[in-house]
């Protein structure tokens, strides 16, 4: 019988016939933590009365929501994730090496076919070179830590054929958050997504991240691609694992579908508070905004930094506003310099700081002020989430912020292209 | 499984994130469950954990509650905070297994009809919310297998202590 991709990739780590609905314990390939969630695990993984883990070089956790420490509890935490790393002889990628969402794929720990778990929501990124990876919680990574299993429920799929020619000034930022604004935040809850069409194919794999990495946003489990010869190009220069390409069948059992045209799509906005509160830019185009914020597992890498740096070029950020940048790895970091763009980005008057989260999850570098609003391209606007619950956070494209901060206020990119 | 409690609502219905339950401000400094507890929904209403929250009540929301991160702290604090249960008419998923997994019931249920308040009564095993302010009952969506296993033995910590790995049958 025909199977999407999930029920192939957990029939195959699961050794039994896996459809839509069903409960299955299933093998892991890779377990990911990072430091807001790996001090529960670790206390999940002692109550267990677990000694060892079942296979350190399947396992990283990364330092990166709150790096380096900017407080003395943080510090605590960190100090006991390196110190059981050491323990358990498990990876660790400390303050400086970037975002666990760029760092598992540009290190080569995950290719296509493979069960990817992380205790971070955005963990569906690799869904974007051909792996089911998704989010769950502190204690199911402790678990997974001592098993190498899981139970998964076989989630049904969603799936979205984007067929068309982006239009200028427009990127995968923009139909991600286009599609959310659709199908609403809880459109694919529990669902896989899968994204389809000749949109998609055009799209340069880093840019496929930025969409995968979005698929929590509607409630998706995972967001799934599939593994073309650009995807396996790109694997091929990080990882030494081999592929194992998985797509779904053309018969197989979808729970929605829907379509779209990319070529009518245009820059938008997520709004205050939601992340599917979407408009074009031009209804909240002349918003004041005092802080950009250009980076995130979303959209920190160096595409993104490349298409801000062409807006930037010769330009100066709005003395009303500032500019923070934060590199999703440190990898990036170095091509940015080799590149130019570090200069570019600070004669624009751009701060850039740790490769990392940055200030996304509002714990440093840029808790705005009451009142403040703050364009951004991450992938969360909800009240507080930068720390401060009395001010705005608007979510776009790296084109959009880069514009934005030139003129203190949300700018419709097109205007500098 | 019978819980005892007044219902507990918030301005915002649907879409109660794990920001709103733990702020990042809090769970990225804070280990100890019970001071993340003094913090649960502050955003939503600073007054909640301190003022409003008795022992035993119950979270009462709309749709995709728990939507966001997979902080496991969002519904640890609200089961230190003393909640007994998070009723909705429905949970994000991450947020639903990590509910499960430390032995915190999230239930759904219409819950237009519960006002912040009521006292109600949830009897798991029968499947029954009784609304005693309101005298009404209300039909719980039936638990699925996996999530019974892990409750009744306490959540997963005590699950894989008792089985020795995963054993949901």
């Amino acid at each position: 019988m025909s199977k999407t991709i999930s029920e192939k990739i957990l029939s195959n780590h699961s050794g039994v016939d896996a459809r839509a609905g069903d409960i299955v314990v299933a093998n892991l390939d890779f377990l990911m933590g990072q430091d807001g969630t790996s001090g529960v695990a670790i206390d999940s993984f002692r109550n267990m009365g677990a000694k060892a883990v079942f296979d350190g070089g399947k396992i990283a956790i990364c330092i990166d929501h709150s790096a380096p420490s900017p407080n003395m509890g943080v510090s605590e935490i960190q100090k006991k994730i390196r110190g059981f790393t050491k323990d358990t002889k498990i990876l660790l990628y400390d303050v400086g090496c970037g975002v666990c969402h760029q760092l598992i794929p540009e290190q080569g720990h995950v290719v296509p076919g493979d069960l990817v778990i992380g205790a971070d929501s955005h963990t569906c990124t690799y869904g974007a070179i051909n792996a089911f990876s998704t989010g769950v919680g502190s204690t199911d990574l402790a678990a997974g830590w001592i098993s190498g299993k899981l139970w998964f429920k076989v989630p049904e799929t969603f799936k979205f054929v984007i067929n068309g020619r982006l239009p200028q000034g427009v990127y995968s930022k923009d139909l991600i958050l286009s599609i959310i604004g659709d199908v609403t935040a809880d459109g694919a809850t529990y669902m896989a997504a899968e994204f389809v069409g000749t949109t998609i194919d055009e799209l340069s794999v880093e840019a496929r991240f930025t969409i995968s990495n979005m698929a929590i946003e509607m409630g998706g489990k995972a967001g799934l691609m599939l593994a073309d010869k650009k995807a396996l190009d790109w694997i091929c220069k990080h990882s030494k694992r081999k592929p194992n390409p998985v797509e779904s069948d053309s018969h197989a059992k979808f729970a929605n579908v829907k379509e779209y045209d990319a070529s009518k799509f245009g820059p938008v906005v997520a709004k205050p508070h939601t992340v599917d509160n979407v408009s074009p830019v031009e209804d909240v185009a002349g918003t004041p905004v005092q802080q950009g914020f250009l980076g995130t597992c979303t959209n920190g890498r160096l595409e993104d930094m490349r298409i801000a740096a062409s807006i930037l070029k010769g330009k100066k950020v709005c003395g009303d506003s500032r500019l923070i940048i934060a590199p999703a790895s440190r990898e990036i970091l170095k091509a940015m310099i080799k590149e130019g763009l570090y200069n570019l980005f600070i004669d624009a008057g751009g701060v850039i700081v740790t490769p990392g989260c940055g200030p996304c999850v509002g714990t440093q570098t840029g808790i705005p002020a009451d009142g403040e609003s703050v364009i951004s391209t991450a992938n969360r606007n909800f009240k507080g989430r930068m720390g401060n619950p009395n001010s705005f956070i608007y979510l776009a494209s790296p084109a959009t912020v880069a514009a934005s901060v030139i003129e203190g206020k949300i700018t419709d990119p097109r205007k500098f292209l | 499984m019978i819980l005892n409690g007044k219902a507990r609502k918030f301005k915002q219905n649907d879409d109660i994130n794990t920001d709103y339950i733990i702020s990042g401000r809090y769970k990225f400094k804070i280990q100890d469950p019970n001071e993340l507890a003094k913090h649960v929904m502050e955003d939503l209403d600073p007054d909640f954990a301190t003022k409003r929250l008795e022992k035993g009540d119950f979270i009462v929301a709309g749709r995709n509650f728990g939507c966001g991160s997979s902080r496991e702290q969002a519904p640890m604090s609200i089961k230190y905070a003393g909640v007994s249960a998070v009723i909705a008419k429905s949970f994000a998923r991450i947020f639903y297994r990590n509910s499960f997994n430390l032995g915190l019931p999230a239930i759904e249920a219409d819950t237009d009809s519960i006002d912040e308040g009521d006292e109600i009564e949830v009897d798991l095993n029968a499947g029954l919310i009784k609304n005693k302010t309101k005298n009404q009952e209300l039909k719980i969506a039936p638990l699925p297998k996996t999530m019974q296993t892990l409750l009744a033995d306490g959540g997963l910590v005590e699950h894989f202590k008792k089985h020795g790995g995963f054993k949901l049958g």
